[in-house]
């Protein structure tokens, strides 16, 4: 963080900077283990159709790959959210990240209390949205 | 090049590894298939039938040898042969309708989707899947799943169709129907096809020809049989033909003791 800050001296792109650079990885590899493992078949049977490499990206791989890198997104969400809260703290000025550190200057536990529920439920909230999404592009072989 | 499919001097060898010398699958296979003949190729696994097909397909190189289609050397996959693969290989996130219309839009990209979809149904008539059409293949049992398939090799009208043990996985009931299926489309649109099978009857149902290889490694096309059976048999009917136990025997003799024996070395 602090690296990111003397580089690109601006406290909000840094933030941004940190929260991509700890979520992407999950994604990444997710989504390269997906693509990488799309059937034998599928792609025989694009190959025998002559299916464009366009075509052939959207209508069989992405989706072949789609249940692997809704994982990785979930996860990645997850993480995400926590750097979130965690940069807010460092970074201050707004946020909920800055409001319960804040608290804690203040001494007031019961807000800071209240905030933590919220950050728990938040997070809950874009675990189980992602889970519907995930739901929505698996396939039953 | 009078003959609609010429394969010469076919050969598969995988390079030495460690200990073992080069492995060679096949050697020296040569055929030739005249358009509108069935032709079927039996023998042991492991002697590099599917290979042959993949080769065929433009699905994998031939480490010697070649094969031309109408004229023209095989060099890659193509859109004039249609492939039916022994796992049906339907994309599971696509209905039946999906599955057919994407072959059929990329054979033909500037179709309307009027056209696309009345070709589609056509070919959904044909192997007798009406009402399944926006059914997932997770929701079909297995003899329907491989009628998506064949109708999805047909829909391209390809020049040659190539089936790789299309029935292998289905149970003997199912398989007998579509095979009926099979025989009638294949009565009426007069298509050239290769296919694999494991299946003696099977073979002598279909096929015109029925290729015989030896056993791997170093397998070879042991003989090629002329089925004497008229065109017109039907599974009920074939098997009060005089000349059918005649041609069965020769089959399994060969697959039972002549296969392992087979060698021109």
């Amino acid at each position: 963080m602090p690296l990111a800050l003397f580089t690109l001296k601006d406290s909000n792109i840094s933030a941004i900077f940190v929260i991509f650079i700890c979520s992407v990885w999950p994604m990444l590899i997710n989504t390269a283990f997906g693509v990488a493992s799309v059937r034998k078949e599928w792609m025989d049977v694009s190959r025998t159709l002559e299916v464009n490499p366009l075509r052939k990206a959207f209508l069989v791989v992405l989706p072949a790959a789609a249940p692997t890198i809704m994982t990785g997104m979930r996860i990645s969400i997850g993480i995400a959210w926590l750097v979130i809260v965690a940069a807010e703290m460092l970074v201050g000025g707004t946020g909920i990240g800055y409001f319960v550190w804040n608290e804690w200057n203040n001494l007031s536990i019961a807000n800071i209390l209240v905030a933590v529920f919220l950050i728990g439920v938040i997070g809950m909230m874009l675990d189980m949205m992602f889970a519907r999404l995930q739901k929505a592009v698996t396939y039953r072989d | 090049m009078t003959h609609f499919l010429q394969v010469q001097g076919l050969k598969k060898a995988y390079p030495a590894t460690g200990k073992t010398g080069e492995l060679v699958v096949f050697e020296d296979i040569s055929f030739d298939i005249d358009k509108g003949e069935f032709v079927c190729i039996i023998g042991h696994s492991g002697c590099g039938k599917t290979t042959i097909l993949n080769v065929l397909a433009g699905l994998e190189q031939p480490t010697d040898g070649h094969a031309f289609v109408d004229g023209r050397e095989v060099s890659g996959p193509s859109l004039d042969r249609g492939v039916v693969f022994q796992s049906h290989a339907l994309m599971p996130w696509m209905t039946v309708r999906q599955n057919i219309a994407f072959a059929v839009r990329s054979k033909w990209p500037d179709w309307t989707e009027h056209q696309v979809q009345s070709h589609v149904q056509q070919f959904i008539d044909m192997v007798h899947l009406q009402g399944s059409e926006n059914k997932k293949p997770s929701q079909l049992s297995g003899g329907m799943k491989q009628r998506v398939g064949i109708a999805r090799a047909f829909s391209i009208q390809p020049k040659m169709l190539l089936l790789d043990e299309p029935f292998g996985a289905l149970d003997a009931l199912t398989r007998g129907n579509i095979q009926d299926e099979l025989l009638t489309i294949m009565q009426q649109t007069r298509q050239t096809v290769f296919m694999i099978t494991h299946d003696v009857d099977e073979a002598i149902l279909l096929s015109d020809k029925i290729f015989l290889m030896s056993n791997g490694p170093r397998a070879q096309l042991a003989e090629i049989v002329a089925n004497p059976l008229p065109r017109d048999r039907t599974r009920a009917s074939m098997h009060h033909d005089p000349k059918y136990y005649e041609v069965r025997n020769h089959l399994i003799d060969f697959l039972v003791h002549r296969s392992k024996t087979y060698s021109t070395h």
